[in-house]
């Protein structure tokens, strides 16, 4: 994980020569009328990495998903996919990012097929690309059986993985997962989890991936401590942990949160 | 992932073939969700044709409309009233559309057409374009059912001539809708719509009696009334079916078109109107 200071003059929105980060956020802050949601938040995900953004409900997750996917504007600080500002540039940035959000968003209504053409005309893609493009995302999140029912035929782990399915389907550079597992049992869960992180492995996409389950973690991740809208520290698991003076990534939250001691849902399994 | 089955994005801009594909997506996104709620079209129908077979017959005998323009003889009420229950059909058509905006804000749907790379103001204006385009259809299933009743225009041209009448109102009716779904917090709201929306456009206009009429009992209804762009989109369409133009009609529908429109994409936008505000699309 690297940081890029906050620099507000550089935002030109115009790609960087070799640029190191898929996503880059650099002092963004965001309020609701007087509540504050975000406060100077600034992390980067690099490249082809699998990097966790660990926070409670209530952190500010969600709002910084929606500053990232341009639902919201950004009102104070810089928000860069693969060097693409997203307020000045937000077809570039937004064409290089696959998103999952915390809610369903799958028209129920409409067959999985059906579901993924939506999307991917809405990237542009040609309904002869889509076909192709559709059978093999489908295929790789084993839902090809599928592609002809309807949505709300589908269980909550299915329509998950239609859901990252249809996030793939225009070839994104940058996967955004805002709690994918949430409601699903723990057999799902993993698929899922797995799922993601061989794309990180094969393909080389860059995930941000929103939980507050710790179990969801490995050693290897980087990750991003958001509490209360504030970054408390980002990195590698094993440096954030050394940085806490705790044995592992859920002590280490814990102790720099002051959130309750043993016994929480936050003791590793 | 599939090597070169579709390239990925190197940073050039869209074309045109990829904003008619997005077009395209949209309107077919609406049509099949409109196949998929085929109570939606017979209830559209249902409304105008109750006030055509019920009202109107009910009336015929009572109330005569004298010569006004584009009327060159006297004609029956239930005649006068159709192209109010055309317009009637696309104001309604409109606030479902608005309806279905709130709905899938609430569902969540929104947001994958929000997080779609190209500018929302084109997202938007195609959503609406597809919302008339149903719309349209709908009023020519009303007009069908209206010809086996003996109402029809003047001559067969006039179901030509009175579609981009039907375009323009639908676009005015559903920008307006547009713009009402961005106001709205909850669906739980929308039943205010009707009150002080649907109600208010609909009975102070032109489509139940003539303004002149109207004048005579309140001349502040009428001047309301005159104020109304449900009115003018009304005289739009009663003129069209005539093939006539309604100038003034037509600049106040073409007015209300871009001010609804500018107001929704505005209110739509990230860094402006109620998304600003609210915590959430």
């Amino acid at each position: 994980m690297s940081f890029s200071p906050p620099d507000p003059e550089a935002a030109c929105g115009q790609p960087m020569g070799a640029i190191s980060s898929a996503l880059e956020v650099a002092g963004v802050s965001h309020s609701y009328g007087k509540r504050k949601a975000l406060i100077d938040v600034s992390f980067s995900v690099r490249r082809a990495s699998f990097c966790v953004l660990l926070g409670l409900n209530g952190a500010g997750k969600s709002t910084l998903f929606s500053l990232i996917t341009r639902l919201f504007a950004v009102q104070k600080g810089i928000i860069r996919i693969f060097g693409f500002d997203v307020n000045r540039a937000p077809g570039e940035a937004l064409r290089r990012l696959g998103v999952v959000f915390q809610q369903r968003t799958l028209d129920l209504d409409l067959t999985v097929l059906q579901n993924l053409s939506y999307h991917a005309a809405l990237h542009g893609i040609s309904a002869q690309d889509t076909k192709l493009r559709a059978g093999f995302v489908l295929d790789q999140v084993a839902m090809a059986g599928r592609a002809h029912d309807k949505a709300r035929d589908l269980s909550g782990g299915q329509m998950r993985r239609v859901e990252i399915a249809r996030a793939l389907l225009h070839h994104p550079h940058m996967l955004l997962l805002d709690e994918p597992t949430v409601g699903l049992d723990v057999k799902a869960r993993a698929d899922i989890l797995k799922h993601v992180r061989g794309l990180v492995a094969q393909e080389s996409i860059g995930v941000l991936w929103a939980t507050h389950l710790i179990d969801e973690i490995e050693p290897g991740d980087d990750v991003v401590l958001l509490h209360e809208g504030k970054i408390l520290d980002h990195g590698n698991v094993a440096e954030v942990a050394a940085r806490a003076g705790a044995p592992d990534i859920a002590r280490a939250f814990k102790r720099v949160t002051g959130i309750a001691g043993e016994g929480t849902p936050w003791d590793q399994p | 992932m599939g090597p070169a089955v579709v390239a990925k994005p190197q940073g050039e801009g869209f074309g045109l073939a990829h904003y008619a594909r997005c077009f395209k997506g949209i309107v077919w996104r609406e049509a099949l969700r409109f196949w998929h709620q085929r109570e939606r079209f017979v209830s559209a129908l249902v409304r105008p044709l109750v006030w055509l077979f019920i009202f109107a017959s009910g009336l015929r005998s009572v109330l005569g409309v004298s010569i006004i323009p584009p009327y060159e003889t006297y004609v029956l009420y239930d005649v006068y009233i159709t192209p109010g229950l055309m317009a009637m059909i696309a104001l309604f058509a409109g606030m479902q559309s608005s309806l279905s905006m709130v709905y899938d804000r609430e569902m969540g749907n929104m947001r994958s057409l929000l997080v779609s790379p190209f500018p929302r103001w084109f997202l938007l204006t195609s959503k609406l374009a597809a919302g008339t385009a149903v719309s349209a259809a709908q009023v020519y299933a009303f007009l069908l059912i209206a010809y086996f009743w003996d109402i029809e225009p003047p001559s067969p041209w006039g179901y030509l001539s009175v579609l981009p009448a039907l375009i323009l109102a639908g676009l005015m009716l559903g920008a307006l809708g547009m713009l009402l779904s961005s106001l709205i917090k909850q669906l739980e709201n929308f039943a205010g719509v009707m009150n002080f929306v649907i109600f208010p456009m609909f009975f102070a206009s032109s489509a139940l009696y003539p303004l002149w009429r109207v004048r005579e009992s309140s001349p502040w209804l009428a001047f309301f009334s005159e104020l109304n762009p449900f009115t003018h989109a009304v005289e739009l369409i009663r003129f069209a079916l005539y093939e006539q133009i309604n100038f003034l009609a037509l600049a106040v529908v073409l007015g209300a078109t871009i001010v609804f429109l500018s107001a929704a994409i505005a209110a739509y936008d990230p860094s402006r109107g109620m998304l600003k505000r609210r915590e959430g699309p």
